[in-house]
């Protein structure tokens, strides 16, 4: 096999470097040389946006362009508020201040949290801007091109129908593109500042100013001291525990499930899957809900137990403070309750489509039964289902709902918020939510990302489904 | 008396022999069977049997959680009544059924608008778009959930069922990967040959593709449909706890279990909500099973 040596990975680097420097280079030559080349309408556009466009009759086109300039020069200049907070022009200062006005009975305080949102808005309406700017000057030149090839500019009637059509993928993207902007990257984008910010309980927004602090809340982590110090590890530990345990328990049995059922020769293979389907179909908190009232320290299977004589008291399934390996031993139980007939139904799917042929060409070949199971059924299923063993490692590691429902992260660990069976994403929950930590829960939301992003640099990115991923196009 | 058959090379198959094997591992299979379908139908029977419990206590309330039989004494519709009468589960579950009936649409056409372009179009940005995708869907969903809340407020927007509705679809443009996959498979030959008959890319989605679509945009769709009734993070956090009118099912239901006041008393009452939520999602889960599994297969094939 190829082994990357050392003077290649240099010489990636490199190569990666030149081509970044070529990229913004090229970008610049660019817009250089559409500068030299265009008609006087198109260099006018590069200060007054949308001119090209009407000069060439695009009047509808042009205007959007230069009522779009308008409204990004009022908002940068003037600065309009919300929440007694500027966006625009302003908000960008206030973005590095967070905020200056400690207020009085007279004046509110600054409102920081505000600021840095509206700072973050403030430069995302700027980089827009500036692809609408660059649209703008692409769009008059095209025009330029058209009339010099012996054509027309478009009309705007042709432009929507290219919209329908060569440009399809715009009209398709932008919707989903401004929802996932809104709601997706500027949130995320803004959580991982306040991660640099000391902006918890003793700062809420609005009464007391917050502020940067740099790598403070990371290096806390060291530091021996705290919540997120002292529990970061254990958590950590349990985290990852869980995730390998909840996802194997479950693929394993999953699978064995399947085999089962679709066990030549048994019969009402239907009715058997139907039974665990609507363990899926159910909602979480409905099943997750009864579980824990099940096992509950008064519960009935605790009450089952101590009548029938097998246990003398109940024992706190959920909750056994002394213990934690009790609670976190029942969590992964009930969880392959909920995760097995998921697994089963997928590999159900996937032993239908083993091709028959391979089975005939064994028994051909005098394979038995056996021989046939171990070196057809198994590698075929694991060798389809391994991109799935990789999403459900991932997604047990920011499982939400089995903990949270189950136990709330109890047994408590006195002193901290993180209890023995909270993961990184409940323990990010607790802190944002219930305590208003939300620079430590910040903290832990990084760290949880670095996780699953190793998770899936080490393994998606190699795997074929990836590599290949436009080998059908 | 045994028969032997004579396969080409292979040993000889002794038919009475293997058809007691096959018996034996026959109704070991049918007793493992039996005793995972007790196990797993055990806590879902249980929450039933509790919703039509009608035993009532001394003072004269309903009993709730009883612990030493499993089989109620006393059946009857009482939890229900007492469930649609005298709490805001009739509101919950209308506030359920609209927000879900608007996210399913909205989120769909997201989802399947998305995939689609990722899979038969080409352009300059593409992979870009792929990468931040996939880096987007790393972070915790909930993470940003504070930020999200202060944009809604923003937006006056805090506080609605409209701004849970925006908050559920707006992201389905990232859960694009199972229907990308299944577009994957639709042959670029049946795409090359409309172009030459002089169709747009518009046309070639809405007239040739999506009609070839049926079992993934069902599939999208369900889940959509589905996703509102099982959700109670960002229902909990944007509605806010105090806004008992505004709740979904799963949040309504989920403090009426572990709220400020644990009355073990609503426990059959609480029975009685899940099963009213259950029958129907349960219902068109298995109405759709051949889609959904078509859709979890594909998924995982494709990763």
């Amino acid at each position: 096999m190829y082994k990357e040596n050392n003077a290649d990975k240099k010489n990636r680097f490199l190569s990666a470097l030149h081509n970044f420097y070529n990229r913004i280079t090229r970008g610049f030559k660019g817009f250089i040389n559409r500068f030299k080349d265009s008609s006087t309408p198109t260099k006018i556009s590069h200060i007054i946006m949308g001119y090209g466009n009407i000069a060439r009759r695009q009047i509808i086109k042009g205007l959007l362009f230069f009522l779009i300039e308008v409204s990004f020069l009022l908002i940068m200049i003037f600065s309009p508020e919300i929440n007694s907070t500027p966006i625009g022009g302003k908000a960008i200062i206030n973005f590095f201040t967070l905020g200056t006005e400690e207020g009085n009975i007279f004046t509110p305080t600054d409102n920081s949290m505000l600021m840095l949102l509206f700072g973050i808005l403030t430069f995302g309406i700027i980089a827009m801007f500036y692809a609408v700017y660059i649209t703008n000057i692409k769009s008059s030149y095209k025009a330029d091109l058209d009339i010099r090839k012996g054509g027309h500019a478009s009309t705007f009637k042709e432009d929507i129908a290219s919209l329908l059509d060569e440009r399809f993928h715009v009209a398709m993207l932008t919707p989903a593109i401004i929802g996932i902007v809104i709601f997706t990257l500027l949130p995320t984008i803004f959580m991982i500042f306040i991660a640099f910010t000391n902006f918890d309980s003793l700062h809420p927004a609005g009464q007391v100013l917050f502020d940067w602090v740099g790598l403070k809340n990371f290096t806390d982590i060291f530091s021996g001291q705290g919540e997120i110090s002292v529990r970061f590890l254990p958590v950590l530990g349990w985290t990852l525990l869980w995730a390998f345990f909840a996802t194997f328990t479950n693929y394993i049995g999953g699978i064995l499930l399947a085999l089962l059922i679709n066990k030549k020769g048994v019969k009402y293979k239907k009715f058997w899957r139907t039974i665990f389907i609507i363990t899926i179909a159910l909602p979480q908190f409905i099943s997750l809900l009864t579980m824990r009232k099940l096992l509950s320290e008064y519960g009935p299977i605790n009450s089952f137990l101590v009548n029938s004589g097998i246990i003398n008291s109940p024992i706190e399934f959920l909750a056994n403070a002394n213990n934690a390996w009790v609670a976190r031993f029942t969590i992964i139980t009930i969880n392959i309750w909920i995760g097995i007939p998921f697994t089963m139904l997928m590999t159900s799917g996937i032993l239908m489509n083993i091709p028959k042929d391979l089975y005939e060409a064994a028994q051909l070949d005098g394979a038995t039964k056996k021989q046939a199971f171990f070196h057809i059924t198994v590698p075929y299923i694991l060798f389809i289902t391994t991109p799935y063993l990789i999403t459900s490692f991932i997604g047990n590691i920011t499982n939400f709902n089995v903990i949270y429902l189950l136990t709330g992260g109890a047994p408590t660990v006195s002193g901290y918020i993180a209890g023995e069976t909270d993961l990184l994403v409940t323990w990010l929950y607790k802190l944002t939510i219930d305590q208003s930590d939300y620079n430590i829960g910040s903290v832990v939301g990084i760290l949880t990302f670095i996780i699953t992003a190793t998770a899936t640099l080490l393994t998606y990115r190699r795997s074929k489904s990836y590599r290949e991923e436009d080998a059908f196009q | 008396m045994i028969t032997t058959i004579k396969n080409k090379g292979a040993k000889p198959i002794k038919y009475k022999s293997v058809k007691a094997s096959n018996r034996i591992s026959l109704i070991l299979s049918y007793t493992a069977l039996t005793i995972l379908a007790i196990i797993w139908m055990y806590p879902i029977l249980w929450i039933i049997l509790n919703a039509f419990r009608t035993e009532y206590n001394s003072s004269n309330q309903l009993i709730g959680i009883v612990v030493s039989h499993y089989f109620p004494k006393a059946v009857g519709l009482d939890n229900f009544k007492y469930l649609f009468t005298q709490t805001l589960f009739p509101r919950w579950f209308l506030n359920t059924l609209f927000v879900s009936s608007i996210t399913f649409v909205l989120s769909t056409m997201l989802t399947l608008s998305v995939a689609y372009v990722m899979s038969k179009l080409k352009f300059k940005l593409r992979k870009t778009f792929l990468n931040i995708a996939i880096i987007l869907g790393l972070f915790p969903g909930f993470m940003s959930m504070i930020a999200i809340y202060y944009i809604l407020k923003a937006l006056n927007l805090t506080q609605t069922l409209f701004a849970l509705i925006l908050v559920y679809s707006a992201g389905a443009g990232l859960g694009f990967y199972v229907a990308k996959g299944f577009f994957d498979i639709i042959p670029n030959s049946l795409i090359e040959s409309s172009r030459l008959d002089g169709a747009t890319n518009s046309q070639i989605f809405t007239k040739i593709v999506l009609p070839l679509s049926k079992p993934i945009i069902i599939y999208t769709a369900l889940l959509a449909f589905i996703g509102p009734w099982m959700d109670f993070i960002f229902a909990r956090v944007i509605l806010g706890e105090t806004n008992t009118h505004l709740h979904t099912v799963a949040v309504g239901l989920y403090y009426m279990m572990y709220g400020e006041y644990i009355d073990s008393n609503v426990f059959t009452t609480f029975a009685a909500g899940c099963v009213v939520v259950a029958i129907p999602i349960v219902t068109l889960f298995l109405l759709m099973q051949k889609y959904y599994i078509e859709g979890v297969t594909a998924g995982a094939v494709k990763g």
